[in-house]
């Protein structure tokens, strides 16, 4: 039995667990097998997806489905086995998670039928090795975190997220849809051997290209084209947000891959300037809005979209270096992309598994209503610090190693030689430091107000720890955030097969390095050890509690309290999510946001209060999908006068179309 | 087919759209129901000649099925229906004669023009023919919306009909079903109306369309 026959019998496993449970009915007995079942068939599917990864296996197989003439393929590749691990580690702690989280769910028959569908759709992308089965899968996918998503449909604004969803998740499958049909061709070769067999000429290939931006590129959150995911992955339930969030960002980001540098072809320069463009866009505005929102949720899905720009940075250099044949810059640009995929995926899930725990135990998302848990929930805040500084790329966590690589690639640039890359990469490489620094800022925001100071609520004064399953998920991905983050040259080992296949190239072997160290190019140009930095940072952060708990003074003394700078006593008087945003706002705001401030100060003696009202506009929106919206709700007003028309002036409709045909026939036949 | 067979032919078809002309040309609705079943006459001879020449016997069955139906049985019970209803003296245009009289000379040059110049390679006779199908569909069309009643709906409706049995009979080899299919459809197509007819007279106390336009609630 090849493993990917393994692979396929557990996707479809996923697939089919909904029976039993909707049999099961609303007893607590289907959360548990729905759950249980897809944390052990994750757990399984990983481990076949490691070791084909690792001993580097290629397998196809072939089911008599879909269309006659093509059935339905699939192949294991190492790019496949890649985001497989990827996405059965999300799957397999989302759904441990959820066996503790699913208990507070209201309406679990509106969650629990589709979640592992959602979950055998995203395998199964992952798999397909033909147009047709990627894009049933992918339409699965869609439609599967859709009804997800909507789960809380009676919550105000979940139905506009889902509509909005619905809208761009249609767009996308459309646009790759086309893709495909280019890449195709008129003989309608959609497997994938057939289209790598027949490149295609530049300009199809540049038009595909586009299309895969749009159809990739909107599932995945690239800037514009990711309205949706701060709407809809607040909408879903915790376990559901971080998979949509940590795992099917990176399918999108898989197919994009898939695409773009194994089915079209050798690319052309520019094209590495366009995704770095929209890459080092996505990563500032992401972060930016990320940095304004007060729900914590909201405010993690707009990281996503930073993190996607990071991605698309690594691949757009992975792009450019390959145009230019280094194929060793490429591979460790490419590494750096799939190693922030990994990581992300790791860090994202905690941290939205920590905002489901926060919600479950003090019933809030807004920062601005929270405050203090660290008290209340000591497990819960740990795990959201290691997933904040993870995410902040601070080293010894994971985020750093992939954030670093990608800068290492950066600084390979001069190399390359049209003058566009030479200008455009040093800036984009500036944008995404700028996005690291605000990155950090973000989380610094999102731990300290919900975890530090003074409870704002009486439900945050009151909050609860979650149940053992929740930590177990959370504590899990903290350790391999760690362990990402220490023995980083495991996993780009693991990658070499990945990127070898795709750009030709490879980092050097990491195994060999003394010390755990890992070196992308040269030792004596730049190396990193995470294990060094870690006893360091232990180190010294003990031997600095030890001595102020063993030199400094024991005496009491006796001293007006330091107040903060927050001597009235009401918790209103500390920081809120808008006030910690305030210096950002004043910097970037009036170019990214159009942000307004006006101070109302009533005249002395006045007893009116003063006001301060500070506006932000989401320019994205109003420029591009505003007036779209405009114009297709103006076309359906004028069109919708067609429906109370009378029958004669149907029937000469129909004459009137009749005649201008046979006119046009006459007139060019 | 060549010589005097073809002659005939040709003045059967071209029967039919004058027919379809004079119909057009007719205000009250008595008359009109004359008119189409002159029509359908002119039909069931044009489809017996066809059969006659084109040697198969099967279209003698259209031939005596257009008769029957469209010739005899349903513009008996039309003339019945509107009797009935009481509006057998009743004025049914809204268009001038003049201009749709116009309107259906242009389409008879339309329906030549197109069917000539597509293919000029074909058979004679059957591109002929299928200018004239054309023609009377059209003006069947054209007929439909210059109609004020549902009856001239129902006529014009049915001498669409006629064309498209024209036109199925003047390509050789068309088989039975087909036919067959297309007066029944004719058929239902009178009863589901005949009904209507009824339904109308019953809610609205007319069978002006214009009153089923102003139960919707829309300008007229």
């Amino acid at each position: 039995m090849t493993p990917l026959v393994v692979l396929l019998g557990a996707a479809g496993g996923l697939l089919l667990l909904p029976l039993p449970t909707l049999a099961l009915g609303q007893s607590g007995l289907g959360r548990w097998l729905t759950y249980g079942g897809a944390t052990a068939v994750c757990a399984a599917a990983l481990g076949v997806a490691l070791r084909s990864l690792l001993l580097g296996e290629i397998c196809e197989a072939s089911l008599p489905l879909g269309l006659p003439w093509i059935g339905a393929r699939f192949r294991l590749d190492p790019l496949a086995s890649a985001f497989l691990v990827v996405v059965d580690l999300g799957g397999a702690f989302a759904s441990l998670y959820a066996l503790g989280y699913g208990r507070h769910e209201p309406e679990p028959s509106r969650v629990l039928p589709f979640y592992t569908p959602f979950l055998a759709a995203m395998m199964l992308v992952v798999l397909a090795a033909d147009a047709f089965s990627f894009l049933v899968a992918w339409e699965l996918m869609s439609v599967a975190s859709w009804a997800l998503a909507m789960a809380h449909h009676r919550e105000p604004r979940n139905t506009q997220a889902g509509y909005v969803y619905l809208l761009m998740a249609n767009f996308g499958a459309l646009a790759l849809l086309l893709c495909f049909g280019l890449l195709a061709g008129p003989s309608g070769a959609y497997a994938f051997d057939a289209i790598k067999a027949h490149p295609p000429t530049s300009a199809t290939a540049a038009l595909a290209l586009g299309l895969t931006i749009l159809g990739a590129g909107s599932k995945a959150g690239l800037v514009p084209l990711h309205v949706w995911l701060p709407l809809a992955h607040p909408a879903a339930p915790s376990h559901v947000s971080a998979l949509m969030s940590g795992v099917m960002t990176k399918v999108a980001v898989y197919a994009f891959v898939r695409i773009v540098f194994d089915l079209v072809g050798a690319p052309a320069p520019w094209w590495a300037v366009a995704v770095l463009i929209l890459g080092g866009l996505t990563a500032v505005t992401g972060v930016l809005q990320a940095l304004m929102q007060r729900d914590l949720k909201r405010l993690l899905a707009y990281s996503t979209v930073e993190n996607i720009g990071i991605v698309f940075v690594g691949l757009g250099l992975a792009l450019a270096f390959r145009a230019a044949a280094m194929p060793l810059a490429a591979g460790l640009a490419l590494t750096a992309a799939l190693l922030h995929v990994f990581n992300h995926s790791l860090f994202k899930s905690l941290l939205f598994f920590g905002s489901g725990a926060v919600q479950s135990g003090a019933g809030r998302r807004d920062m601005d209503q929270l405050g203090g848990l660290i008290g209340r929930m000591p497990q819960t805040a740990l795990a959201f610090l290691a997933g904040s500084v993870a995410i902040s790329a601070l080293p010894p966590l994971n985020g750093f190693v992939s954030e670093w690589l990608t800068f290492q690639a950066i600084l390979l640039s001069p190399k390359l030689d049209p003058w566009s890359l030479k200008l455009a990469v040093p800036a984009v490489g500036a944008m995404l430091a700028l996005a690291a620094a605000l990155a950090a800022a973000c989380f610094v925001k999102a731990f300290g107000l919900t975890f530090l100071g003074r409870p704002r609520t009486q439900a945050a004064k009151t909050a609860r720890e979650v149940d053992g399953f929740s930590r177990a998920a959370m504590l899990g991905l903290v350790v391999l955030c760690l362990a990402a983050g220490v023995l980083p040259g495991f996993v780009i080992d693991t990658l070499a097969p990945v990127t070898r296949a795709l750009v030709g190239g490879r980092m050097p072997a990491q195994a060999g390095q003394s010390w755990l160290t890992i070196v992308p190019i040269a030792e004596a140009r730049s190396s990193y050890n995470g294990l060094l930095v870690l006893v360091f940072v232990t180190l010294s952060a003990g031997l600095c509690a030890l001595a102020i708990h063993e030199l400094a003074s024991r005496r009491v003394r006796r001293a007006p309290a330091w107040d903060c700078g927050a001597p009235d006593p009401s918790p209103m008087t500390q920081y809120t999510a808008d006030s910690f945003a305030q210096p950002i706002r004043r910097v970037f705001g009036t170019y990214v946001f159009a942000a307004r401030e006006r101070v109302e100060t009533p005249a002395p003696g006045d007893l009116a209060p003063a006001r301060f009202e500070a506006v932000d506009r989401d320019l994205i929106w109003e420029t591009l999908y505003a007036p779209i919206a405009g114009a297709v709700t103006f076309a359906a007003e004028r069109l919708n006068r067609l429906q109370f028309l009378t029958i004669r002036a149907y029937l000469g409709l129909v004459f009137l179309a009749l005649v201008t045909l046979l006119l046009v026939l006459a007139l060019w036949g | 087919m060549t010589g005097l067979s073809f002659d005939i032919a040709h003045l059967l078809a071209g029967s039919l759209v004058l027919i379809s002309l004079l119909m057009l040309y007719q205000d009250r609705l008595t008359a009109l129901i004359n008119v189409f079943a002159a029509q359908a006459v002119a039909l069931a001879l044009s489809v017996a000649w066809q059969a006659h020449a084109q040697g198969a016997p099967h279209l003698y069955v259209t031939a005596f099925l257009a008769l029957a139906l469209k010739a005899i049985i349903i513009p008996v019970a039309l003339q019945r229906i509107i009797k009935r209803l009481g509006i057998h003296r009743e004025l049914d245009q809204a268009v001038g004669i003049g201009p749709a009289m116009l309107a259906g000379v242009a389409l008879v040059g339309l329906a030549l023009v197109v069917m000539l110049g597509v293919a000029p390679e074909a058979d004679r006779i059957a591109r002929e023919d299928l200018a004239f199908a054309l023609s009377v569909v059209l003006l069947g069309l054209l007929m439909m919306i210059t109609r004020r009643n549902a009856v001239g709906l129902v006529v014009g409706f049915m001498s669409l009909e006629n064309g498209l049995v024209l036109a199925a009979t003047g390509a050789r080899g068309m088989p039975l079903v087909v036919e067959i299919s297309v007066a029944f459809s004719v058929l239902i197509a009178f009863i589901v109306i005949g009904v209507f007819l009824f339904r109308i007279r019953e809610r609205f106390e007319t069978v002006d369309v214009a009153a089923l336009d102003r139960f919707r609630g829309e300008r007229a």
